[in-house]
C-alpha cells in the first residue's frame, strides 16, 4: 500500500474491497484519525474475525468518543447560560449534537465553539470560572499573537476533565486575505433542543472547506473531506441547498475553497456535486489530491517535498510576507 | 517497511517494522515459535524509524513510532532496538487496546483459574511471576492482565518477560540459556534482559483463564497477609489500568464485576521462597 488510495476506496466503495492489505488498511484509518468511519461503512458486510473485532472495538470507542463530546458541550453551555452569549458548536462536536450522518464513526479532539467577538472575552471569562484554564502564558508571545491576529482565543484546558476548547469569533484567522462574514454565521445558525446551536447547512460546508484549504497544511485531510462528503450527501436532498451554498460561499469569500472541496470530495470520493458550484477541474487538484494520499500502508507519511510545499503554502495563506518574516524572527528568537 | 516481524501474542497480532535489520533479528530470536498472525492480519503497528534521517547511519538513534505514540519520548540508540520493540508493542496496548480492561499487572493460571498480581512498578510482579512460571503454574502474562469486557475472563498476553537488574541473575539460575535475550545494561530502567516464557505459556496463549485470585505483592518487608477492601481494591485498579478511562461505562461494570467476586489481599515478603510458600496457601484457602 503505498498511498492511502486503499482506504478512500475503502469508505468510497466497501464493496469493492477484493482481499485487501487489511493490516495497511487498518494502520492508515488509525493515522488518518478515520478508523470509527471506516467501522461504520464496512458494518454487516463478511470480513475477517480478526478485522471484524478490530472494527467491533473501534464502533464502541466511537461511542464513548460521543458521550464524551456531548458532555463537553453542555459543560460549556453551563458555564456560558449565566452569560446568555449564544454557543454555536463547530465542526465533529457540531455533526454529534445535530445528529447528522456526518456523526458516524466521527471522532471528536477538542470542543470547537463560535460565540460573537464583541461578547469573547466575557466568554473566556465565564469558563475560566467554571474550571477551564489557560495553557499559554498570558504574557507570551503567543499569547499575544492569538489575540491580535487569529481567530480563537489561545486554548483553554479544563483542569479536572482535562479537555480543550478553542472559542472561535470567526472561521479563518484574521491575516488570512478572505474574511468570512462572522455576524452572518452567528445569525442563521439553527438551534438545537437544549439551546446550543449549529451552522446553517450551507456554512458549515464552507467552514468544512475552509478549515480543509485555506487553513493549513492538508494534514489529517482525508477526515475532514470525508466530512464534507458525509454533509454534503445529506444537505442536497434540499433542493434549495446549492443555491444557497453559492450564496453563502461568496458573502464569506470562500468561493474557490469551496469549489476546490468539492471537486476533492468528488474526485476521491465520487461525492455527487453541482458541477457549476464545483467549477472547472483545475490542474492543481490533482497535487491536491495527491497530497491528501501521502500515507502509505505502516502509517508513514509520504511524498516529503509535497508535504513540505504545503507547509509553506499554510503559512503563506496565513500571513502577508512581511509579517510572516516578522513572526519567524519572534519565534527563532524565543 | 524493509524489515518487519508479525507476531501473534494471546488475542493481539502486532506488526514491528524497521529500517535496520537487527531490531528485527533480535526480536525474532527471542519470540521464535511464537505463532504467526492468523490471516496475517494485524492489531497493531509498531515502527522504529530513524530519529532524524542522518540518525540511519549516523549514531543510529531509534524513534519509536507506530498507530499510537507518544510525543515525547526519548528516543534509544540502536543497541536497544529489541527494547524500542518491546516498548511500542506496550505503547499500542496501553494507548489503542479497546477490547479488553487493561491492568498492570502479571497473571498466572492453574487448573483453568488464574491468579492476578498487581502493584506499584518494582514491586516485583513481574519476577515473582516469571517464577511461577517455572514452578508449575502456567505464564499468563507479566505486563498487562487482559480483562475481557464481555465475558469477565481474563485472557493470556504471554509476551516477553522484562527482567529487571537483580531479577536478572535470579532467573539465570533457573532458566536455560536459549530462552533470554541479549543483556541491554544503561537503559533508563537500568539494566534488562528478556526471557522468553515457557514452550507451555506460548501453545496454550490462546486458553483464557477465570479470575480466582488477586494480590497486590510488596517486596522487602516482612511477611504479612492483610485483608483491602472492596473499594480500595477498585481505586488501585482504576490507577494500575491504562485504558479504564478510556473505556468509560464498560471498564466500569468490567471491573466492578471483577472486584466483587474474588478474593484478594494484599501480601509483604522478604524473599521469594516466602512469597511462594504465601501464595500456595491462599491459593488454597481460595480453592
Amino acid at each position: 500500500m503505498r498511498n492511502a488510495g486503499l482506504l478512500v476506496q475503502a469508505l468510497r466503495d466497501p464493496a469493492s474491497l477484493a482481499d485487501p492489505d487489511w493490516s495497511g488498511l487498518i494502520a492508515a484509518a488509525r493515522a488518518e484519525q478515520l478508523l470509527g468511519s471506516l467501522a461504520v461503512r464496512l458494518e454487516g458486510m463478511k470480513l475477517p474475525a480478526k478485522i471484524a473485532t478490530i472494527l467491533e472495538a473501534a464502533r464502541r470507542d466511537s461511542a464513548h468518543a460521543r458521550t464524551q463530546a456531548l458532555w463537553e458541550a453542555e459543560m460549556a453551555r453551563r458555564a456560558l447560560v449565566p452569560t446568555g452569549i449564544p454557543v454555536i458548536l463547530l465542526k465533529g462536536t457540531a455533526f454529534h449534537a445535530a445528529g447528522l450522518d456526518a456523526h458516524q464513526g466521527r471522532s471528536v479532539g477538542d470542543l470547537d465553539i463560535l460565540v460573537p467577538r464583541e461578547r469573547i472575552e466575557e466568554a473566556e471569562a465565564a469558563l475560566i470560572a467554571a474550571g477551564w484554564e489557560r495553557i499559554k502564558s498570558a504574557e507570551g508571545y503567543d499569547d499575544l499573537y492569538y489575540r491580535q491576529w487569529m481567530h480563537e482565543l489561545p486554548p483553554l484546558i479544563h483542569r479536572d476533565r482535562d479537555r480543550m476548547i478553542d472559542v472561535h469569533h470567526t472561521i479563518l484567522p484574521l491575516t488570512a486575505r478572505p474574511t468570512p462574514d462572522a455576524a452572518a454565521l452567528i445569525a442563521d445558525s439553527v438551534v438545537l433542543d437544549g439551546g446550543l446551536r449549529v451552522l446553517l447547512p450551507a456554512d458549515m460546508i464552507v467552514h468544512a472547506a475552509a478549515h480543509l484549504l485555506a487553513d493549513g497544511d492538508l494534514a489529517g485531510g482525508l477526515r475532514n473531506l470525508w466530512d464534507i462528503d458525509r454533509l454534503l450527501r445529506e444537505f442536497a436532498a434540499d433542493p434549495g441547498f446549492w443555491p444557497t451554498l453559492v450564496e453563502r460561499a461568496r458573502r464569506h469569500q470562500l468561493g474557490n475553497a469551496v469549489g476546490r472541496a468539492l471537486r476533492l470530495a468528488s474526485r476521491l470520493y465520487g461525492t455527487p456535486v453541482d458541477h457549476a458550484v464545483a467549477g472547472r477541474a483545475r490542474w492543481s487538484d490533482r497535487l491536491f489530491a495527491a497530497r491528501l494520499l501521502a500515507r502509505n500502508g505502516w502509517g508513514q507519511e509520504r511524498r516529503k517535498a509535497l508535504r513540505f510545499a504545503f507547509y509553506i503554502r499554510s503559512h503563506w495563506l496565513r500571513m502577508p510576507p512581511l509579517m510572516l518574516a516578522r513572526h519567524l524572527w519572534t519565534k527563532a528568537r524565543a | 517497511m524493509r524489515n518487519s516481524l508479525a507476531l501473534q501474542i494471546g488475542p493481539v497480532a502486532f506488526r514491528v517494522g524497521s529500517v535496520w535489520r537487527a531490531p528485527i533479528e533480535a526480536l525474532a530470536g527471542l519470540y521464535a515459535g511464537y505463532p504467526a498472525p492468523e490471516d496475517g492480519i494485524c492489531d497493531f503497528t509498531v515502527r522504529l524509524e530513524p530519529e532524524k534521517p542522518w540518525r540511519r547511519w549516523l549514531r543510529p538513534s531509534v524513534a519509536i513510532q507506530g498507530d499510537y505514540i507518544l510525543p515525547d519520548a526519548a528516543p534509544l540508540p540502536l543497541g536497544m532496538g529489541l527494547l524500542a520493540a518491546e516498548m511500542g508493542m506496550n505503547l499500542q496496548m496501553a494507548l489503542g487496546q479497546k477490547r479488553y480492561l487493561l491492568l498492570h499487572a502479571a497473571s498466572v493460571e492453574k487448573d483453568g483459574r488464574a491468579l492476578i498480581l498487581t502493584g506499584e512498578s518494582g514491586a516485583g510482579k513481574s519476577t515473582f511471576a516469571a517464577l511461577l512460571g517455572e514452578r508449575g503454574w502456567r505464564l499468563m502474562g507479566d505486563e498487562f492482565a487482559l480483562l475481557d469486557l464481555e465475558t469477565g475472563m481474563l485472557r493470556a498476553f504471554p509476551r516477553a518477560v522484562s527482567l529487571k537488574n537483580g531479577a536478572i541473575a535470579l532467573m539465570e539460575r533457573e532458566v536455560i540459556p536459549t530462552r533470554f535475550g541479549p543483556r541491554l545494561d544503561g537503559t533508563p530502567k537500568g539494566s534488562i534482559r528478556h526471557m522468553r516464557p515457557d514452550a507451555a505459556a506460548i501453545a496454550r496463549m490462546g486458553e483464557g483463564a477465570r479470575p480466582a485470585l488477586l494480590l497486590f505483592p510488596r517486596f522487602g518487608a516482612a511477611e504479612a497477609v492483610r485483608p483491602v477492601g472492596q473499594a480500595e481494591i477498585f481505586m488501585r485498579l482504576t490507577q494500575a489500568s491504562t485504558n479504564y478511562v478510556a473505556l468509560g461505562a464498560a471498564g466500569f461494570d468490567a471491573l466492578t464485576r471483577l472486584v466483587s467476586t474474588i478474593p484478594s489481599a494484599a501480601v509483604d515478603y522478604p524473599d521469594t521462597d516466602t512469597a511462594i510458600g504465601l501464595v500456595d496457601e491462599l491459593w488454597r484457602q481460595a480453592a
